[in-house]
């Protein structure tokens, strides 16, 4: 299957693999039909993917480091669109982002200016130059532009911190939705998802996990429209959710003035189970002050571009031409999915929520309510709960709560769709978690391995020890993560938030600044890269241990504060040392060419 | 100014547009979040619901296509495009 012409014919080999899984889906909802039970559903569609992804990761296996680190910086620019949107949209992205649409409305939509706009700043001010300087990593980058050991030691530090951060949230994801699928205890599903996750990229590093991505990003976006538009067209809202669902949204806002927002006394909150909660803010009216939409905003593009798993898939492309139309296509396939998240919360509430859809369960009687197959199910998870606060035998807005995944997970059942969607869902899901998992887990790997024992210690190594410490480390980081993440410790998203803004405190502006401005030298960029991320750590704990903050900024904005402390220091101290010597400055004229040679290939 | 350095101007200025048009719908808008949600927007959508869900996602798509075709441009007046390759 990886023959030399391969590259030329990807599109055929992806367009026999959506069709077989169309063809899959079909088999399935044939088999449910004759009476196939939902829980072997579940199981098919979880093994039968996963199972794919791993053949793939077999298949892109190599001994070559140029393959391992960068897939022989041959990807198409389409397809590498495809990968990168499947690196970046996490189980976060799938499993939770409806959900939180869905109970905080506008305050919350700032994650999805967020995600989307950082990569303008990407494109614009990143991409094409890395690509340019032919890095294998983005601690490589820093490394050679600022020069020293210690610099690049330090962006090894910042990318671990926020990468690891984010990974232990993905595991985390892959482990629910293995338990739940394969219904087996949390503890030893997160080790499941592990090895999944590991057959992806150990034999092939990003080869490897650049076609499983492709692959996973096919399924993903599958899993996520089809019900969409099902449950759109079947309740009667439009055939096409994006363009029709002006009436619902505005049909949301009626009732939200009739049934009104109650609050809840705390004590009738203790019965609520944690991690529940209910509508409480208005669906599309502006319910957040500017700043705080736009700090939130601005803390998500500029982490956006300080990631290192996204940077390095744009290492991959031909060209640095491709790099930036690349970048254009990533954006494009996850706005295909960002843009249906409110779509699917808007369909999700109007069904509970509207008295006169026979699906509506507000103003029913609670007794008639706690009789219904699916809110059983879904209550046995520990993810719906109903109470009669008021004790008026009817459910008010007020006493209904349900878990910020529901959303996606349960809406499919409510609207009455097959048990097949459902099983999709969870395959998606998985394909959603397990692809960032991947990028996350290689870009720490690759950095420790490439930068700290190549470049660092021991510079003279061959490639096939390279590629074994490479390894081994994968292995490592995947199971310290799986074990952090057994424990349970933060929830998926709040520990997706963070990852950016560590990544923001320390990379953004010694990254941005090593292209864009000539006179940064390393001991600023030093600087830059350790006041940032200890600043930033600092306020997070100074707010999560009752500190008040300042100028609105919270636990999930204090990247604007590390930033700035970065860009500052970074500033100064670069001022009051000595300019880069004559060479770095011709590196940096180089790398602002986007013909030649790669820098790094030169030297 | 030799050939490079007029390149630079030139791709400075590209950037400096790129990011105004950028800031106006990542951040400008914003601002006035409440007042324009009494306008209906596209679709028939309150305009500010509008820019979240679609609208300024939409606008980011575009503005980096534009960005790289202009970039191409100017990197082909001055002769460093490199081989056509997509």
């Amino acid at each position: 299957m990886l023959k030399g012409n391969f590259i030329d014919n990807l599109p055929k080999v992806y367009g026999i693999y959506t069709g077989g899984f169309l063809g899959f889906i079909i088999i399935m909802s044939i088999g449910e039909q004759m009476g196939m039970s939902a829980k072997a559903i579940g199981i098919c569609f979880v093994a039968f993917t996963v199972a794919i992804y791993a053949i793939i990761g077999y298949l892109s296996r190599t001994a070559q480091a140029d393959a391992y680190y960068v897939a022989g910086r041959q990807v198409p620019t389409v397809f590498n669109g495809m990968a990168t949107a499947a690196d970046w949209m996490s189980g976060a992205s799938f499993v939770a982002m409806a959900g939180g649409i869905y109970f905080k409305g506008y305050g919350y939509m700032a994650l999805l200016v967020g995600w989307t706009g950082g990569y303008v700043l990407v494109a614009s001010l990143l991409a094409p130059y890395l690509r340019k300087f032919g890095c294998y990593t983005v601690p490589d980058f820093i490394g050679t532009r600022y020069g020293g050991n210690l610099s690049r030691f330090m962006a090894v530090v910042v990318l671990t911190v926020a990468s690891f951060t984010y990974v232990t949230a993905q595991i985390n994801a892959t482990g629910t939705i293995a338990s739940v699928a394969l219904d087996i205890p949390f503890q030893y599903a997160v080790y499941v998802g592990l090895i999944s996750i590991l057959l992806c990229s150990m034999l092939g590093g990003m080869r490897g996990v650049t076609w499983t991505q492709v692959a996973q990003y096919i399924v993903l976006i599958i899993a996520y429209l089809l019900p969409v538009f099902w449950i759109s067209n079947k309740i009667g809202a439009g055939f096409f959710p994006h363009f029709m669902l002006a009436d619902e949204v505005s049909r949301i806002a009626e009732l939200e003035a009739q049934f009104g927002f109650v609050k809840n006394s705390a004590e009738n909150l203790k019965e609520v189970p944690k991690g529940l909660a209910g509508i409480t803010k208005a669906h599309s009216a502006v319910n957040a002050t500017p700043w705080a939409f736009i700090s939130l905003a601005l803390a998500m593009m500029m982490g956006t571009a300080s990631l290192p798993h996204v940077m390095m898939r744009y290492f991959t492309t031909p060209s640095v031409k491709a790099a930036r139309k690349s970048v254009g296509w990533s954006l494009f396939f996850i706005f295909l999915l960002y843009s249906s998240a409110p779509m699917l919360a808007t369909l999700s509430k109007l069904s509970l929520m509207d008295p006169t859809l026979p699906t509506g369960i507000i103003g029913k009687s609670i007794s008639d309510v706690q009789a219904i197959d699916w809110y059983q199910n879904w209550n046995a998870a520990n993810l719906m709960f109903v109470s009669d606060f008021n004790g008026n035998g009817t459910l008010e807005l007020n006493e209904f709560f349900m878990g910020g995944k529901a959303v996606v997970l349960a809406t499919p059942e409510i609207a009455g769709l097959p048990y097949v969607i459902s099983g999709l869902v969870a395959a998606g899901g998985m394909a959603a978690a397990m692809s960032t998992a991947d990028g996350l887990i290689l870009a720490i790997a690759n950095a420790i391995s490439h930068d700290v024992y190549y470049k660092i210690i021991d510079p003279k190594a061959e490639t096939a020890k390279r590629l074994v410490v490479a390894r081994v480390l994968l292995v490592v980081i995947g199971f310290a993560g799986a074990t952090i993440a057994a424990l349970e410790i933060q929830g998926i998203l709040g520990s997706v938030i963070w990852a950016f803004d560590f990544a923001m405190s320390g990379l953004f502006f010694p990254l941005v600044l090593g292209v864009w401005w000539k006179r940064a030298n390393k001991e600023g960029a030093i600087a830059g890269m350790a006041l940032g991320l200890i600043s930033g750590a600092a306020y997070l704990v100074w707010v999560r241990t009752g500190g008040s903050g300042f100028l609105g900024i919270t636990q999930l904005t204090f990247g604007i504060f590390g930033s700035a402390v970065s860009l500052v220091s970074m500033v100064v101290v670069s001022l009051m040392t000595s300019e880069p010597n004559a060479a770095t400055q011709k590196m940096v004229d180089e790398v602002r060419v986007p013909s030649g040679r790669s820098i790094i290939g030169k030297q | 100014m030799s050939k490079q350095e007029q390149h630079w101007e030139k791709s400075k200025g590209l950037l400096m547009m790129t990011l105004a048009i950028w800031f106006v719908f990542s951040i400008g808008i914003f601002l006035f979040g409440a007042e324009m949600n009494e306008v209906t927007g596209p679709f028939g959508y309150p305009l500010t619901y509008w820019f979240t869900c679609q609208g300024s996602l939409g606008i980011f798509v575009i503005l980096i296509f534009w960005f790289a075709n202009r970039q191409e441009k100017i990197d082909e007046e001055f002769g460093f495009s490199e081989r056509g390759d997509d």
